[in-house]
């Protein structure tokens, strides 16, 4: 039953990653960013996990992609023209690249998972996985959860530095 | 029926796009794009792997990944903000002071 | 639900180090917008007292039953990083002060951001499950990633901190992939879990493959393992000179950390999977960094090919994969501290705001006008270049040792080789320094307190540990024993 809509989720998700990837003007790949990381959204919703859904429209399609789009048209930069040729940064490591891209293919096609079951039932899950993913933030991560908080502190005094201009000068 | 092997095919395939953009593009916007389809092929995996072995770690790891991929497209965005001004370039090819 | 409390052990004492850091770098923070623009040099001694405060916390913080739900696991091992942390933080940090007067970029952001990174690195060393590791690799790589692009005028160091954002990035994005699979594979992130589980299951299953060779692809980007250290000459030289030296000593200590302990602790069982790919990773890394060195005109670029060689030479230390060899990469990391910093810190104080004294040809006769500094960077290259009696030997003997107790006769040769080829480079220094005239003696800068206090220290380090290793190196296996037990 859940077969349609995932491949039809999955199906926008990799065209319009694509898209991000292949196209010349960056505010496009912007856009085309925004429906792959609506469709991961879908995708989250299919595995049982809105809470999951909710944070991924909020934060990426909400504050990330606004971001981009920010950035994009401040700097605007949105219809440089691009010779595509190729990118001397990663020459080196592309070999290692595709060899390990079709070793993971290989896996993932070929292989299975041997993993144990975790302790959760399902009711959990479908029910309110919501309420116990906030309880196990606050109590088994909470060490993570505030270094985390730490790291966003970092990240807004690091963009201050890097954009503001300094006032003396 | 969806298996495992769905998502994972899935993930996998959004992996390989974001590292193909990061390898093959120059455009630096379009690079940290790349950056965020390859954060987000984890998440599914990790998502995936969470509701097929009944287990919540994925799901607790995917909520601090989307909080640290937030806070580096920030800096990243701001790196590139403080190129532009230098250079008004955001063509990584045309960054080429340092060879070596 | 008290017992529900009592199973996550919430024990604080674990993580002290981490709580005063983030404490001393909060208030930097907060004084700094009190603190005048000519006096930032305040903050820098504040992290300084800060950060020796800890030092003896970090050392006294062993507790090894997991805490906070299983994330945090105090052990030796843990202890002995935090202390290397500390201390070239504290190294950095003096040498900081004035190269940011001499640069004009007196930004009290510079300290804490500082403080933040080591924070991180702490979180690294301690952590027991990959959420936490992968939280305190990020805090502090979005720390350095602002800390290389803080002269934020300068062309180099905007795009040196963009090209080490970009791989720095895609190498989080690849562990992390990396990472998902290990999950997927043992159905727990814990590292501990993962381990207990991993003795259990084939050996054989291609999905923990997968997610070995992905985890070490995104380790060997944050140690700039070859082919993977496209990054690190580039971040390094546009960086101030001080963070360079702080990237090349404490992150790369932090990644050696989680290497260790992710490879040692959790994927024993995978040893002899694991072995082959760093085999290779080991002896390219050795080479190419020694080699392509020779070459380098820039100092600072010298020496992070150089730090790429070394980098090798510590991941033979892991593909041993005994307690001699591992406590030797612990080892070896302590004495690059002290050497390395100590070479950075002579070049630190020899640039000049112009750009002059970045070029190994202005170190043309050195040693007749200031044959003090000369002699200090004379004797840090030499222990580089691992020649005795210094640490460098001792710390490169150790692990070529114990790789040929392991029959690694091979990669041993390769060690060799590659550390002959970068006795050119290191020579080369000392030859101009030596044997030259100097033309422009008169206009070079003065020797501050804080210069001479930081290469005395590291150089009774490099010598100490040159010719005394005993009680460093049982500390060492001291605390490597438990991964072998």
């Amino acid at each position: 039953m859940e077969q349609i809509p995932f491949f039809i989720f999955a199906a926008i998700a990799v065209l319009s990653a694509i898209g991000v990837i292949s196209v010349k003007n960056a505010v496009h790949g912007a856009f085309y960013l925004m429906i792959t990381l609506l469709q991961v959204a879908a995708i989250f919703i299919l595995l049982r996990s809105p809470f999951l859904a909710a944070v991924q429209v909020f934060i990426y399609v909400g504050a990330v992609m606004v971001l981009f789009l920010f950035a994009v048209m401040v700097l605007d930069i949105g219809k440089e023209e691009l010779r595509e040729t190729f990118n001397q940064q990663g020459v080196i490591a592309i070999p290692a690249v595709l060899v390990m891209l079709a070793l993971i293919g290989y896996m993932i096609i070929g292989g299975k998972v041997l993993a144990p079951a975790g302790n959760l039932t399902d009711d959990v899950l479908i029910g309110n996985s919501t309420e116990v993913l906030g309880k196990e933030l606050y109590t088994k991560y909470l060490f993570p959860f505030e270094v985390v908080s730490i790291l966003l502190l970092i990240a807004l005094v690091g963009a201050i530095v890097l954009v503001m201009k300094d006032r003396k000068r | 029926m969806l298996t495992l092997t769905h998502f994972l095919i899935l993930s996998f395939l959004l992996f390989s796009i974001g590292v193909a953009g990061v390898l093959l593009r120059r455009n630096i916007i379009i690079i940290l794009m790349s950056l965020e389809l390859i954060f987000n092929s984890a998440n599914i995996a990790l998502a995936a792997f969470s509701y097929f072995l009944k287990g919540l770690n994925g799901m607790v790891f995917v909520v601090f990944n989307i909080t640290v991929a937030a806070a580096e497209v920030a800096i990243g965005l701001a790196i590139l903000v403080a190129v532009y001004r230098n250079r008004k370039t955001v063509n990584v090819d045309e960054l080429g002071d340092m060879k070596g | 639900m008290p017992s529900a409390l009592n199973a996550l052990n919430l024990n604080f004492s674990t993580i002290w180090p981490e709580i005063i850091l983030t404490a001393v770098a909060i208030i930097i923070l907060v004084l700094d917008f009190f603190v005048k623009k000519e006096n930032k040099s305040i903050l820098g001694y504040l992290s300084v007292l800060g950060l020796l405060a800890v030092i003896p916390v970090a050392a006294m913080t062993v507790d090894p039953a997991p805490s906070f739900g299983g994330m945090v696991r105090a052990d030796g091992f843990s202890a002995f990083f935090n202390v290397i942390f500390l201390i070239s933080a504290v190294f950095t940090v003096l040498i900081s002060m004035d190269y940011m007067e001499k640069m004009n970029i007196q930004r009290g952001e510079y300290y804490y951001l500082t403080l933040f990174a080591t924070l991180g690195m702490m979180v690294m060393a301690s952590a027991n499950d990959f959420v936490n590791l992968y939280v305190g690799l990020e805090t502090m790589a979005i720390s350095f990633y602002v800390l290389v692009a803080i002269r934020v005028d300068n062309r180099k160091s905007v795009e040196g901190a963009l090209k080490y954002f970009v791989l720095g990035a895609l190498s989080s994005g690849i562990l992390l992939y990396g990472i998902a699979f290990a999950y997927g594979f043992s159905g727990t992130t814990s590292l501990t879990g993962i381990a207990s589980i991993g003795s259990r299951l084939s050996s054989q299953s291609p999905f923990l493959l997968l997610a070995l060779a992905l985890i070490i692809v995104g380790f060997g980007f944050k140690i700039a393992a070859f082919p993977f250290h496209s990054w690190s000459p580039d971040a390094y030289e546009g960086a101030p000179v001080p963070v360079a030296g702080f990237l090349s000593v404490g992150s790369k200590a932090a990644a050696f950390a989680v290497f260790v302990r992710v490879f040692v602790a959790a994927f024993p069982a995978f040893h002899g999977h694991w072995v082959d790919l760093l085999w290779i990773l080991s002896a390219a890394t050795m080479v190419y960094g020694s080699v392509v060195a020779i070459s380098q005109k820039n100092i600072v670029r010298m020496l992070a090919y150089s730090s790429i060689a070394h980098a090798g030479v510590m991941l033979m230390g892991l593909l041993v994969y005994n307690d001699i060899g591992s406590a030797g990469i612990l080892y070896y990391l302590l004495v690059y501290t002290f050497m390395n910093l100590g070479a950075f810190a002579v070049i630190t104080m020899f640039i000049r705001k112009d750009g002059r004294g970045s070029d190994l040809s202005d170190y043309r006769g050195l040693a007749a006008a200031r044959p003090l500094w000369a002699f200090f960077l004379a004797l840090f290259l030499l222990s580089l270049a691992g020649i005795p009696p210094t640490g460098g030997f001792t710390a490169k003997f150790f692990i070529l040792a114990a790789a040929i107790n392991a029959r690694y006769y091979w990669l041993a040769a390769i060690g060799v080789l590659s550390t002959v080829i970068a006795l050119f480079f290191y020579a080369k220094v000392i030859f101009y320094m030596y044997m030259n005239e100097r033309a422009d003696a008169e206009d070079l800068p003065v020797m501050g307190a804080t210069y001479s206090v930081v290469l005395i220290l590291t150089a009774i380090g490099t010598v100490i540990t040159g010719v005394y290793p005993a009680p460093f190196m049982d500390i060492a296996l001291k605390v490597i024993k438990p991964f072998f037990m």
